[in-house]
């Protein structure tokens, strides 16, 4: 099933929550309404045309410029299982949900694919976006004491942890830094 | 654990001593500094006597934030960092970004360099694959097979050490290209090499896949069903010891591999064909035993590679001379490789200058570790290093 398929399957179940379909991206993706993340992404797991039941990666992104965090859902849907022929993806699917950055939460698909677990929980550390319904929404890579989340753009470097100094370029004045 | 020993029923005092214990759960903590978590991996597990309840794996002990580094320089310029992501496999990460990167740029490689790249692929992964099975041995208290297979892992690196000058992290596999041409006597000293290597791939089946004490420890463990194994999002031999026959070299051929013949191995149940009995599709063994298979699978393609690989062209070269200048559009790609330990994959968003808005990794050991939660439940303590042994995580990568 190709990409334009997949969007007017998408469109007709749901109108006006696809919100974009960037089609002559390098990678084509579909831009998907926040409020309407939950219900969507229950389609393409559950209906029998989707049946996006692996997720490859989830990518949080800043997108300063418009004030703006998102998410990007890489599905797929694996071919029937088989341990004697060769499989393929049957389809995949990219899917962008945005959100606002000043209060960023995305509805956590994790009670749809158990993977997404960890992805959401690396995207709330490093990129501070809620995800309302997950299961154990904590920091995963930096401890749990942390302040701030390092990936977004304005993120300001600690010049401080535990007695730990740290510095920046412009204040390295003495080699004793 | 055991703090008191009373008769469950006081009443009855001919019951068996055996079945009085009664015991307190304890919370263990394993790591991150413990020789067989492969790194700095911590792991909290809840007992009650040898049994594990629980077990809940830390992480982020290695966490150097390499995807803010990725935003902060040119793409040329971040090869070195992924080779310092999963540094068992160097060459494997080097190509998962370059290839991103071409993607997105649309940057055409020389097919002499895809040649050189595919058969460097597939070398890393037999030498990461070597450092795989004989670091499980060592877990599971067998050394020598250790010893044999970094005797042959040395002489991998230093086929990467003629090529590229290095040992680990290689950034051979650069944006458009490799870095460098093959030496002189290349092709005649890694056919040397194939035909040394293939034989002794018997001798660890002989001294550790059919050991008896070795089966008796991987057998059965550890069980990971084909539908948990994609609804965890597992990849590479996880994925193919629980019987699932997906390749990303198969199902989405990247660089040359249509080009090639070889199989994909999967798990296979106990009793059929070498495979000893007391091993089901998905244990320890099956995903330990795919690892094996593949070492075969990858010295047929570079026999393949060697055979075909055009003659260098010196107007050509092995690299696209716009490497270093490239802009990125103002477009976003996601590109997999199968890496060793299964699907790599780069998100790389441009924004129309040289370097990147964003760069994200999908770790495969980071995606395979979270399954530890599931299958390092109710089983016995001595089972959890065999479990994390057989996932075959590098920390380096999980924590990025």
């Amino acid at each position: 099933m190709s990409f334009e398929e997949i969007c007017q399957i998408l469109k007709s179940q749901f109108g006006d929550a696809i919100e974009e379909t960037a089609v002559d991206s390098c990678r084509p993706y579909v831009v998907v309404s926040n409020d309407k993340w939950t219900e969507v992404a229950t389609f393409l797991r559950n209906d029998q045309r989707m049946a996006f039941d692996f997720v490859q990666c989830i990518s949080a992104i800043d997108l300063l410029a418009d004030d703006k965090l998102a998410c990007v859902y890489d599905l797929a849907a694996m071919s029937p299982v088989s341990a004697t022929e060769d499989m393929t993806y049957a389809r995949e699917l990219a899917v962008r949900v945005t959100t606002d950055r000043n209060n960023p939460q995305i509805a956590s698909v994790a009670h749809l694919w158990a993977a997404a677990d960890w992805h959401e929980r690396e995207a709330y550390d490093l990129m501070g976006i809620d995800f309302p319904g997950h299961p154990n929404l904590e920091r995963i890579l930096c401890p749990d004491d942390w302040v701030g989340h390092p990936l977004r753009k304005d993120y300001a470097h600690p010049l401080e942890y535990h007695g730990i100094p740290g510095t920046t370029e412009h204040e390295l004045k003495s080699p004793r830094h | 654990m055991a703090d008191t020993i009373a008769p469950t029923n006081p009443a009855d005092a001919s019951a068996p001593r055996q079945a009085d214990v009664r015991t307190e759960e304890m919370l263990v903590n394993m790591g991150p500094q413990h020789p067989s978590t492969h790194g700095v991996l911590r792991v909290v597990l809840r007992t009650d006597g040898e049994m594990v309840l629980e077990s809940v794996p830390h992480i982020g002990y290695l966490h150097r934030c390499a995807e803010k580094i990725g935003e902060n320089v040119a793409p040329y310029q971040y090869v070195p960092y992924t080779d310092r992501m999963d540094y068992l496999a160097g060459m494997n990460n080097n190509q998962a970004f370059a290839l991103a990167v071409e993607k997105l740029t649309g940057l055409e490689v020389p097919e002499r360099a895809q040649y050189i790249r595919v058969m460097f692929a597939e070398l890393n992964r037999i030498a990461s694959h070597l450092v795989a099975i004989g670091t499980y041995g060592l877990d599971m208290g067998a050394f020598t097979p250790f010893l044999y297979c970094f005797r042959e892992r040395e002489m991998l690196l230093d086929l990467f050490e003629s090529a590229c000058g290095a040992r680990l992290t290689y950034s051979y596999i650069t944006v458009g290209g490799v870095t460098d041409d093959l030496p002189d006597n290349f092709v005649d000293v890694c056919s040397e090499f194939l035909d040394y290597f293939e034989p002794k791939v018997d001798d660890y089946n002989n001294l550790l896949s059919y050991n008896h004490i070795f089966v008796k420890r991987t057998g059965g463990v550890g069980v990971i069903s084909a539908e948990d194994a994609i609804r965890f999002g597992l990849t590479g031999p996880v994925l193919r010891g629980s019987g699932v026959k997906f390749d990303l070299r198969k199902a989405k051929p990247y660089e040359i591999y249509d080009r090639f013949n070889f199989d994909v191995p999967v798990g296979l149940p106990g009793g059929t064909g070498e495979i000893p009995r007391g091993v089901v599709v998905g244990d320890c063994w099956s995903r330990y035993y795919v690892r094996v298979k593949e070492m075969i699978e990858s010295v047929k393609i570079i026999r393949q590679c060697l055979r075909d690989i055009p003659a260098a062209d010196e107007k050509e070269g092995v690299c696209h001379k716009k490497c270093k200048t490239v802009k990125l559009p103002d477009d976003e790609v996601y590109l997999e490789i199968e890496n060793p330990r299964g699907q790599l994959g780069f998100y790389v968003k441009g924004d129309g200058s040289a370097i990147p808005a964003r760069v994200k990794a999908r770790g495969p050991s980071f995606c395979n570790l979270c399954v530890l939660e599931y299958a390092g439940k109710n089983c016995l303590l001595a089972d959890i290093p065999a479990i994390i042994g057989s996932m075959d995580v590098v920390m380096g990568e999980v924590d990025r």
